[in-house]
């Protein structure tokens, strides 16, 4: 027993000892899967950290529950795409500083057989009214994400409230939407950038695009020190301007997946 | 078939080609696993020990609720943790939350009842005369309690084995406090769930392959130390 002893203590103070070094400024940001999973972070943050010797923690969830790590306090700026529930989370005083920074679009895929015939459709409420009276089978993000957020403003500008058992809540992020609707042949509503990142690995296509509401703006808002004083607000507004700045948005520009833009710079009219 | 064969090439290319962020990962994993698995063997066997040689009114419950804290899902604990540790919450100016230290506290606190419950157990399965043998031989009462956790040594470390296998398999807890973040924060089950979202099976599989290697290892430590106390 005491060499058992001995030899946890040991892996303790090891552990402990090679765990405590680098102590640098970090910087909290939560955001959207999109972002993320493009592969635009990993471009866009090494120059700012690299310049403000800090490092940037990602935290990458659905833009509700970005917002609501935001409201809690416990990260120090959020880059998100919903712009209600954003102009909201300023409004109610959670949120300084907001920008926009750019935007892309959704897109509704489904399996290239298209049973539905939404393919026809002239706008996305026509899309979603196909679906619906096809019962064809849906997968929703179900999760308060910016995606899906969009999609519920489509339903209700439809005047549908989807339900049955073509309508599937995932509950997932894009990417595990994507596959799943895949692996049913299923239709399902996604940011393009996602889509494109994953276009290789799933038979899909690209039934619905282009229409007004599937525009998808993407805003960056630093957590306000008001509400919560241990936020690195000044660091959250040196990334603000960064991103929305020359340098960033040219990162943004260049930025990308399978030989297509992702994402269109706005920051800079 | 496929996906089994890419994620062992893969694994292999991973462990082989010396990955930096794949080590880093392993290394967050088995480190947060450790300590926790440390802290909570430090506050659940001695508990256990008294609580297993006395008896006390209320004991049974005590029982009954550490056998149902035993079942604790994860994300219970995520979401409990979560609320204490949030900026908002109680403990929120430590600044555990979205650090290692989040992850830790969450796990630890996972694995005390498992710890405590099974010391317990180890204990009561002693012979019942080592005790009055030694309260006879004049032990005191920490004298007493370590002899029976030496002769219950075996079963002690087994608690302490399944503790460690419960943290490093876990994600929710890693996930929620954790927040997987890329290069601080993500452990190899928070990198699974990741890699699979984004259809990335081979290299999810490659990477719980690495876990089962870790953990054997782990294990393996164990068991050598398990042999030498027999003598």
């Amino acid at each position: 027993m005491k060499a058992s002893v001995l030899f946890l203590l040991v892996v303790l103070t090891m552990t402990v000892a090679l765990g405590s070094a680098g102590a640098e400024t970090r910087l909290r940001m939560a955001t959207t899967t999109s972002t993320e999973d493009s592969g635009l972070l990993k471009v866009l943050l090494p120059p700012f950290e690299k310049a403000n010797k800090c490092k940037v923690d990602v935290l990458s969830t659905g833009t509700g529950k970005a917002l609501k790590h935001g409201e809690n306090g416990d990260v120090d700026v959020v880059f998100v795409h919903a712009r209600k529930a954003e102009d909201k989370f300023v409004a109610d005083g959670f949120g300084i500083d907001r920008k926009d920074v750019m935007h892309n679009d959704y897109v509704i895929v489904g399996p290239k057989a298209d049973p539905a015939g939404v393919k026809s459709a002239k706008t996305a409420v026509e899309v979603f009214k196909k679906l619906a009276e096809g019962k064809a089978e849906f997968i929703s993000r179900g999760d308060k994400s910016g995606t899906h957020m969009q999609e519920q403003a489509i339903w209700k500008a439809a005047g549908i409230e989807p339900k049955g058992k073509w309508y599937v809540e995932a509950g997932q992020g894009m990417g595990n939407v994507l596959q799943m609707a895949f692996d049913k042949k299923a239709y399902t509503i996604a940011d393009r950038g996602t889509f494109l990142t994953f276009m290789n690995k799933i038979d899909l296509v690209v039934l619905f695009e282009g229409d007004k509401s599937l525009f998808n703006p993407y805003g960056i808002i630093a957590v306000n020190p008001k509400k919560h004083p241990k936020v690195n607000y000044e660091l959250a507004k040196k990334l603000i301007d960064y991103v929305t700045g020359p340098e960033g948005q040219k990162v943004i520009a260049d930025f990308k997946q399978n030989g297509k833009q992702v994402f269109f710079p706005d920051a800079i009219k | 078939m496929d996906f089994l064969l890419e994620g062992i090439v893969a694994a292999f290319r991973l462990i082989v080609g010396l990955d930096q962020e794949v080590y880093a990962i392993v290394f967050l994993s088995v480190r947060v696993s450790v300590l926790a698995t440390v802290y909570a063997s430090l506050l659940g066997i001695p508990p256990g020990v008294w609580v297993a040689l006395h008896q006390f009114r209320g004991k049974g419950a005590l029982l009954l609720c550490l056998n149902t804290l035993m079942a604790l899902p994860t994300v219970v604990v995520g979401v409990f943790m979560y609320g204490l540790i949030s900026r908002r919450g109680v403990f929120g100016e430590l600044d555990l939350l979205f650090a290692p230290g989040g992850i830790v506290l969450g796990l630890t606190a996972l694995i005390v009842p498992l710890v405590m419950n099974l010391t317990i157990a180890a204990i009561h399965a002693t012979d019942p005369r080592l005790v009055t043998t030694c309260r006879a031989l004049g032990a005191t009462g920490f004298q007493t309690s370590w002899k029976v956790v030496q002769e219950a040594g075996f079963a002690v470390i087994a608690a302490v084995v399944v503790a460690f296998g419960r943290v490093i398999s876990e994600v929710g807890i890693a996930m929620m406090l954790g927040g997987n973040i890329r290069g601080y924060t993500r452990t190899i089950t928070t990198a699974i769930a990741l890699e699979t979202s984004k259809g990335e099976f081979a290299l999810g599989m490659a990477l719980g392959i690495i876990l089962l290697l870790v953990s054997a290892g782990v294990n393996a430590a164990l068991f050598l130390l398990q042999r030498r106390q027999r003598w």
